[in-house]
This record gives structure tokens, C-alpha cells and sequence, in this order.
């Protein structure tokens, strides 16, 4: 006999009680401590950090921890924790020029002033599993590194190219505060302030695949990258009652300046255009992808033909949130029975009509015949 | 990091008052143009997208003390989006919580309006997850927005004309487009089209809250609400040939419940308050007659 569903308050609580057992595993393993997640799966909590647009090295670390390693419900940990933080004001703009550097990389010059720095990096690694890691041992020492190049001698690949004029200024800082999508709504056409923040929000493997596309034709942009510059710089902010900049500390970021080609048009002569990529860390896959989809996305304004995904906002800036996406797509998780319900009495009555249709012509031919 | 249990740590009904006083705007203003979809600033709720944000954040902006809560998903006070929302708010917020329809100040529901009718001073709160009901006809926002401002709706006339075309019907069972107020085409979220009209004409505040989209609408107390149709294809809901197996009321929506493996189904209420309160009359369905 059936009696309608009760108890669903106990099954989430039990499920919860489950759910908080499994993500500490076997318990004969030691438990993971938040540090050892922030200093030894530092790239992850980058990710955290970036998507969740929230520099806290620590609770990234601690929500990757609760998370069980679910990437994209670390985020969303961490954005709804961000979004109950007052806000006490903005910073002064960082400098990245003036970036306290860790890695530097240009692929448009051979050397530059400031050099070539390859940091701590992936590149030129043989991807072979080290079975020595399996087994705990001693730290590995760091190489002799030669002095890092002082900023004021490292000056950005940019504005090398600037000062020839040969790639487009940066549009000057004209006062207006940029926006914010997580205070505004989205309205299109947004700015490319408004796209750069959803682009640093929005999913690695969304924008990595948006501009792999850039690549391979649908919206080619011509890209060059200009430079990687991975490090540290200063936070500062101007408090009312000082009316100077003070520093509240410093943040890791990966800036990612694309030189892409530019046939000019009637008014603007030839010169490199940019595409801007920028993320909390070490993230340069990241930054790299965004600084192709932001050139994409300036197609428009830059009077090129439109039409590949890529360059489109309403479809990039729309989808490219992980959080969003997830949600809705998990969503469907969610007990849908009374459309379905909807659904099941049209398709019947929609099979009965056609099964009479079809009936209907042999009746009227056996008329025809007798 | 806070420390703070979410009990203690957070504002009443969880949203800080600035962000209700933003919400409570938008539905403002949402009142004033029934119909008409005003984006707000959704903010990132603790539960997902697509669960519900929407209408947890309008609840949240409209929740007072001695508000009474219910809510609903399918019908049904007992669905686990249900009672995770109901639970939320009675730990954010402390109100008192029902899950009586005739009781309740506000109803947050998804997917159904409820059968009992409501009267003045209640508010229903949609979930809604795509708001624009021209979307799956025009996927940009720029051109909807504009066909709104336009009342340009050929479009849904002619999607609902091609479906009689093909089919003999209008094939839409649920989110059926209405008008309202003679003005703006509106979706009146995955409600089944037997719930369409209950919307018209009603004593109670509709609200509905998108939180993806970030958008909120709304219909005032007694505003028109005309499901789209043609004089010679007038708007019909869906009929069930049998009454509820549990409580024999007719003319509400059921739910088909599968019992075995051998096609063996009973139909109930989906609005499962109703149901309860009629059984505790004293009516019974053939069901639950010799249970």
C-alpha cells in the first residue's frame, strides 16, 4: 500500500552524517591538514582562489579539505562565504609593472630586459610518474638561482612595444569605477572591465576550450605571447580618514599580456592589439586562456567580422561560470514528476491520436474496396 | 574565517539588510510593471544554482518575524529541495514554519501552485529557472528584451500556432506562456498548465525570483492572467480521468505512482496538504479505503 513520502528531513541528515564520514576515508590514513593542502596542492587552491574570487590561501585550502577535492564545490564554498563579507572599499589598483617576480617569460623576444625567467615551472618536464615521490623522503633543495631581476629592470613587454607605438595603448583610466557582477546584474553589451571579471571568474575548462577554438579558426586572433609574469605584489588602500594608500599585504598573480596581429582599419593604423589574462597565483593556463577569449571578445569593438562562439558575450559570459552551470545542470537531480506528469499525459494522448490516424486509411480504403 | 555557528553568524534570514533593501526594490518595482522582468543583483547563495536561489532570495527579502513559512516543491512539503529550504530558513530566520497551505503568510513553491485557494495578505514565491519565456524561441537577452519592450510576441503565437499545425494541440504541458495585466508575456516557471488558472485573478502577491538569470517578476492581487490561446484552440488544463486513490478529490493534479514491476500504478494528490486535510475530513479514495 502506498502512503505518501515522509521523512525526507531524516534521509538529509543521515546522507550529511554519510556524506562526513566518507570524506575522511580510511581512518587508519592520517587526516590531511589544511597547511598541507595549501603548501602542497598550491595550484588547486590557486584555482579556488581565482574562480572563487577570493584570496584566502587558507580556507581555499580548508574548503578543498570539505570538499573531498571537488574542485568546483570548493569554489562554491568559498563564493558563498564571500558574498556575506562587508565590503570596506576598494583597493588602489595593483602594479603589476612592479611585480616582485618568481617567473618571467617572454615568447615574442629573445631576450629582453630583465631576462628570461623560468621559475618553478611544468615546461620542459618529462611527464613521467616519480615513483620516488610515492615514498616519503626529504624535501628536495632548490637550485642556485641567479638574483631575481629587480622590477624596475624587468619592464613589461608591453610597454616596451608602447613606447614605439607599435601595439595599442592601454585605454586610459578615465575615473569610472569598473563594475561588479557580483553586485549588478549582467547587462549586455557589458565592458570589457565587466568581461575581464567574469573571464577570471569563469571556468578553467570553459575558458581553455574557448580559446582553444580561437585557435583553430573560429575567431582567430593572431596571438603572440607578449609575456608571463608570475609574483607578488603589494595591496594598497586609501583609508577616508588618511586620504593616503597604505599596504594591507601582498597577493600572488599570473598576468598573461597577449600580443595579438592587426591589420588596422580606416581609422586606427596597423599595430598589435592585447589580450589581457589575470589570476590569483600560479595560474598561467588560466591567464593565458582568458587573454585569448578577452582579444576574441574585442572583436566588435575592433571592427572585425563577428561570429565564432568565442567572440560572442552573451554566449561566453553566460556560461563560462562554473557555478552556475553546475548548478543548473545538477539541477535536474531535483524531482521533476510534476511536468513529467504533464509530459506523459500529452505523449499518450498523442500516440492514441496517431494510432487512430493510422487506423483510419485502411477502414476508408476496405469502404472503397467493397 | 568566522567561527560563528550559520545560526549565530549570519543576519536574520541569512541576506545582510542591504541586500534585502536591493531585492525588496526589484520586487517594487516588479509589482508596479506586472509581468515584467527586473534584473537584480542575485547574490551567491549557500545552496546551488537551479535549487532555488531565486526564490530563496525573495523569500529572504519579504520574511518578517511573525511570518509562517511553508514550503513546497512538486506540491509536496515533504521533497528534499523542500525540506533542505524549509530547514535553511528556520535556522536563518527562526520563523515559524508549516506546512499548512491555509496558515502559512508565505509559500515558497516549485513546479505548483497549491489547490486549496489562497486568500489576501499571503505571498506565493515562485523558484523560477528560466525566466524569459521567449528564450528557447530567441536565445539572446539583448533581442528578448527588446521584443518585450516592443510587445512584439508573433514569435510565441506562431510557436504555439506550428504546434497545433503538427500536433492537433498546443504541445506545451508546463511553463505555458500567459499575459498579464493585457501587457507582458510571462513564464509562469515549470508550473504545470493546470495551475495557469490560479494565477488569474488571485487575493494573494505573486512573486517569482530567478537567482541564475538574476531576475524578479511578479502579479499583484487580482491582475489578469490569460494563458495564451486562439479562439478556435481555447486554453484547456489537463483533465485526470480518475479521483485521487488516497482521498477521492477530484478536479486537482496527481502524481501517476508506479507499485510494481508489472504496470500496476495508482494515482494521488501532488499537493500533499490537501490531500492530508481531506483525509483527516474523513473522505477517502478507493486506496486507501481497504488500506
Amino acid at each position: 500500500m502506498y502512503v505518501a513520502v515522509k521523512g525526507g528531513e531524516a534521509a538529509i541528515a543521515n546522507a550529511h552524517r554519510l556524506l562526513a564520514r566518507t570524506r575522511r576515508g580510511d581512518v587508519d590514513v592520517p587526516e590531511l591538514a589544511v597547511a598541507q593542502i595549501r603548501e602542497q596542492m598550491a595550484l588547486l587552491v590557486d584555482r579556488v582562489m581565482t574562480e572563487g574570487s577570493l584570496h584566502d590561501p587558507d580556507l581555499a585550502a580548508l574548503a578543498l579539505k570539505q570538499s573531498r577535492g571537488d574542485l568546483i564545490e570548493a569554489v562554491f564554498l568559498v563564493r558563498a562565504y564571500r558574498t556575506t563579507l562587508p565590503r570596506f572599499g576598494a583597493s588602489e589598483p595593483v602594479e603589476t609593472g612592479a611585480m616582485t617576480l618568481h617567473r618571467r617569460i617572454s615568447a615574442t623576444y629573445k631576450d629582453l630586459p630583465g631576462g628570461q625567467v623560468l621559475g618553478p615551472t611544468f615546461d620542459y618536464t618529462h611527464r613521467l610518474i616519480d615513483f620516488a615521490l610515492a615514498a616519503e623522503g626529504e624535501a628536495p633543495v632548490a637550485a642556485e638561482s641567479e638574483p631575481l631581476p629587480d622590477a624596475a629592470h624587468a619592464p613589461r613587454v608591453t610597454d616596451l612595444l608602447g613606447n614605439d607605438g607599435l601595439i595599442e595603448p592601454s585605454a586610459p583610466d578615465d575615473g569610472t569605477p569598473p563594475g561588479d557582477l557580483t553586485r549588478e546584474p549582467l547587462d549586455f553589451p557589458a565592458d570589457r572591465a565587466l568581461r575581464l571579471q567574469a573571464l577570471a571568474r569563469g571556468d578553467e575548462g570553459f575558458v581553455l576550450a574557448l580559446g582553444y577554438s580561437t585557435q583553430r579558426g573560429y575567431g582567430r586572433t593572431h596571438p603572440f605571447v607578449g609575456e608571463i609574469r608570475v609574483g607578488s605584489v603589494a595591496v594598497e588602500f586609501v583609508p577616508e580618514e588618511l586620504g593616503f594608500p597604505v599596504p594591507l599585504g601582498e597577493v600572488a598573480l599570473t598576468e598573461c599580456q597577449m600580443v595579438n596581429q592587426f591589420h588596422g582599419s580606416a581609422e586606427v593604423p596597423p599595430q598589435f592589439t592585447r589580450g589581457y589574462g589575470l589570476a590569483f597565483g600560479q595560474s598561467e593556463r588560466k591567464a593565458m586562456a582568458m587573454a585569448l577569449v578577452d582579444r576574441a571578445l574585442r572583436a566588435e569593438e575592433l571592427g572585425e567580422p563577428v561570429g565564432a562562439p568565442a567572440q560572442d558575450q552573451e554566449f561566453v559570459l553566460a556560461h563560462c561560470d562554473a557555478l552556475q552551470a553546475t548548478g543548473f545542470v545538477e539541477h535536474l537531480k531535483l524531482p521533476h514528476y510534476v511536468d513529467f506528469q504533464a509530459e506523459l499525459e500529452l505523449v499518450r494522448r498523442l500516440r492514441a491520436e496517431h494510432a487512430a490516424r493510422r487506423a483510419a486509411p485502411e477502414t476508408e480504403m476496405k469502404e472503397a474496396a467493397e | 574565517m568566522s567561527a560563528a555557528s550559520p545560526e549565530t553568524g549570519y543576519n536574520f534570514a541569512y541576506l545582510d539588510e542591504g541586500t534585502k533593501r536591493m531585492i525588496r526594490r526589484a520586487i517594487l518595482k516588479a509589482i508596479a510593471i506586472p509581468g515584467y522582468q527586473v534584473p537584480f543583483a542575485s547574490r551567491e547563495m549557500p545552496m546551488p544554482y537551479g535549487w532555488g536561489t531565486g526564490g530563496v532570495q525573495v523569500t529572504a527579502a519579504i520574511l518578517g518575524r511573525a511570518d509562517v513559512l511553508k514550503v513546497i516543491d512538486q506540491g509536496s512539503d515533504d521533497t528534499t529541495n523542500a525540506v533542505s529550504i524549509r530547514a535553511f530558513f528556520a535556522r536563518t530566520a527562526d520563523v515559524a514554519v508549516t506546512t499548512r497551505t491555509r496558515e502559512a503568510t508565505v509559500i515558497q513553491t516549485r513546479h505548483r501552485i497549491p489547490e486549496a485557494p489562497l486568500h489576501e495578505g499571503q505571498v506565493l514565491v515562485y523558484q523560477v529557472p528560466i525566466p524569459e519565456p521567449l528564450r528557447f524561441l530567441e536565445p539572446r537577452e539583448t533581442e528578448t528584451r527588446q521584443l518585450h519592450a516592443l510587445a512584439e510576441y508573433g514569435l510565441m503565437h506562431v510557436k504555439l500556432y506550428e504546434d497545433i499545425a503538427r500536433h492537433g494541440h498546443i504541445a506545451t504541458t508546463y511553463a505555458y506562456p500567459v499575459e498579464v495585466a493585457g501587457r507582458y508575456v510571462m513564464d509562469p516557471s515549470p508550473t504545470p498548465k493546470f495551475d495557469n488558472p490560479k494565477m488569474d485573478d488571485s487575493p494573494a502577491l505573486q512573486l517569482f525570483g530567478a537567482g541564475r538569470e538574476k531576475r524578479i517578476y511578479a502579479v499583484p492581487p487580482y491582475t489578469r492572467v490569460r494563458s495564451l490561446d486562439f479562439e478556435d484552440h481555447p486554453f484547456r488544463v489537463q483533465r485526470f480521468d480518475r479521483p485521487c486513490a488516497l482521498c477521492g478529490a477530484e478536479g486537482v493534479y496527481l502524481d501517476e505512482v508506479l507499485l510494481d514491476d508489472a504496470g500496476e500504478r495508482m494515482f494521488v494528490c501532488s499537493d500533499t496538504d490537501h490531500c492530508e486535510e481531506r483525509r483527516a475530513e474523513g473522505h477517502v479514495g478507493e486506496e486507501a479505503a481497504h488500506a
